[in-house]
């Protein structure tokens, strides 16, 4: 609850920011006060102090799963701020207004993770969408972000009316919006169910860009302003994923037999096409869209088990996939030439920058030692567990073991090929929470139990 | 009145969204298309509450079943609204620039 009011309030305090804060550049330490502060009254909340606790008539419902996720967002959106914070105030003449539209989104990720009730889902999913169309096209006299707002605009309110009319179904056959409601409702009006979940799936796949509804992501995240791509790829998939998968918990548990084969298709459709894909592309952002299509078949693996395995896999995903999703798009938003070629001879030039690099983008192929290959590992052991469709895990290893060739291309490129390598003007500070970033990844990798998922099993 | 009859007035209207958003090219009417969505939406849900009154209505103390339906209904209203706000702006924004609204012109992102 703290960290949904306190972005709130936040956001408001950056507008008016905006309003008497004369000098520009303050926006961003105002962001990363926020951001801190946003960490802290979250762990405060772990601890069970907070401001304010209602479960509004049992529409929120508040576990420790929930929390943690919110405190790795917290600490994503920190390093997000303090390696982008730059960027996202030259992107156009209002500063405080993007970082206040990314302190709303935040509170839109604090009601998608605490849902109980579908009145709520829908609130949260609209609270993060609609300051993303404004944040995509906020470039307003580049031509590629008006497109790309406009059509992240038409696919996102096209998925919600699809959503809608899936709640609609669903309420048409249990007689309330509350999540525990469909547990029981499986046999009583079967059709408005069945047809509600399906809509329900589609539209969730389609704000996940789960393939086959995934056309609009490279588009979209290749005309938005590098440092908001790098923040909808990131924070925002991971919280619809949370989204995702409380909803088929505390929903539709019971019902696993008649939507797991269509979850297992929609899977195994977005690791083939994401990955497939990728190997074709040549600009490094468009690499990265697809990369996430293909991340994001690995963590429908989460929503398609639904244990308590595949969600703490999903929180090491959220650790390993923000983090070095994040560095990654930072360094690439400095950089002129996004074609793989731009990379070359980096290693000669920024050692250090070519080496955090490096552990990055081993993490996301699921290389040993880094945090990537827990949370794959996590994900496919929590498939297997569950016992059915194991081709799925098979072909779940053979994408991931595609995915090494176009990670593996920008590190040739940087330590391999000859090149004049790019300017990148870099402060000591931003080289800081770089290799910060680097190390949770390593440690992560090394001791994933000892440092996160311990914490779960303690509550 | 069965609830049939509302079921499939209200899946023509979405159906007739759906076929103008995949099908029209100018993008105030592909939005108005997403607007009719919403709204058979709503139609469906109002419908629902009703219905799920009159099956539980006759029992004893049940006289709110089924509001939560029409207070959905207002939410939607209220969300529906701040999307056309934004909607609107970013057609504006992208009027400006290419001076047509035609949702053909926007190839540029295909490489």
């Amino acid at each position: 609850m703290n960290l949904i009011l306190i972005s709130a309030i936040w956001g408001i305090v950056m507008m008016f920011s905006g309003l008497f804060v004369k000098d520009k550049s303050q926006a961003k330490n105002i962001a990363i006060g926020g951001a801190l502060l946003l960490l802290i009254v979250n762990l405060l909340d772990v601890k069970g102090i907070s401001i304010f606790h209602s479960d509004f008539g049992g529409m929120l419902s508040y576990d420790l799963f929930g929390y943690i996720f919110l405190t790795l967002v917290s600490v994503s959106l920190l390093v997000y701020f303090l390696l982008s914070g730059k960027e996202i105030q030259q992107v156009g003449n209002h500063p405080f207004e993007y970082f206040a539209l990314i302190f709303f989104i935040m509170s839109g990720i604090g009601l998608v993770s605490f849902f109980n009730n579908l009145l709520i889902l829908f609130l949260g999913i609209e609270i993060i969408s609609i300051p993303l169309y404004i944040l995509t096209g906020s470039d307003k006299r580049n031509l590629k972000s008006n497109e790309a707002a406009l059509k992240y605009f038409l696919m996102g309110s096209f998925s919600t009316g699809i959503m809608l009319l899936g709640i609609a179904f669903l309420y048409g056959a249990a007689g309330s919006f509350q999540l525990a409601q469909f547990q029981y409702a499986g046999d009583k009006e079967g059709l408005f169910l069945i047809l509600g979940m399906v809509f329900v799936l589609i539209s969730l796949a389609f704000k996940v860009s789960a393939a086959p509804f995934h056309f609009w992501t490279p588009d979209v995240y290749d005309g938005a302003p590098t440092v908001f791509t790098s923040f909808m790829a990131t924070i925002v998939k991971v919280a619809f994923f949370v989204a995702y998968v409380n909803l088929f918990l505390n929903a539709f548990e019971g019902s696993k037999l008649k939507w797991q084969l269509a979850v297992a298709v929609v899977t195994a459709l977005t690791l083939f096409i994401g990955n497939i894909t990728a190997v074709y592309q040549q600009s490094v952002k468009r690499m990265l869209a697809y990369s996430s299509i293909a991340q994001a078949g690995f963590m429908l693996l989460a929503v398609f088990t639904i244990n308590d395995m595949a969600r703490q896999g999903l929180l090491l995903y959220t650790v390993a996939y923000c983090f070095a999703t994040i560095g990654i798009f930072a360094v690439l938003s400095k950089m002129k030439d996004f074609t793989f070629d731009g990379f070359n001879g980096l290693a000669s030039k920024e050692p250090l920058l070519a080496a955090v690099l490096t552990v990055f983008l081993l993490s996301l192929a699921g290389i040993p030692l880094t945090a990537g290959f827990f949370a794959k590992y996590f994900m496919l052991a929590a498939a297997v567990k569950a016992g059915t469709y194991l081709w799925l895990v098979i072909f779940a290893v053979l994408m991931a073991a595609v995915s090494v060739y176009y990670y593996f291309r920008v590190i040739t490129a940087m330590y391999f090929k000859e090149g004049e390598g790019q300017v990148i003007e870099t402060t000591a500070s931003f080289r800081y929470v770089l290799l910060f970033a680097a190390v949770v990844i390593v440690l992560l990798g090394v001791f994933p139990n000892q440092l996160l998922l311990d914490w779960l099993n303690l509550g | 009145m069965p609830i049939n009859y509302y079921v499939i007035l209200a899946m023509s209207l979405f159906s007739i969204g759906v076929v103008g958003v995949l099908t029209r090219r100018n993008a105030i009417i592909i939005f108005m298309c997403i607007e009719l969505m919403l709204n058979a939406v709503n139609l469906l849900l109002v419908a629902f509450s009703k219905m799920h009154y009159a099956n539980l209505a006759g029992g004893s103390a049940t006289a709110n079943v089924g509001t939560e339906a029409q207070l959905f209904v207002f939410f939607i209203m209220v969300v529906a609204a701040a999307e056309v706000s934004v909607g609107l702006a970013i057609i504006v924004m992208m009027y400006r620039n290419i001076h047509s609204v035609d949702v053909n012109f926007l190839n540029r992102l295909k490489h």
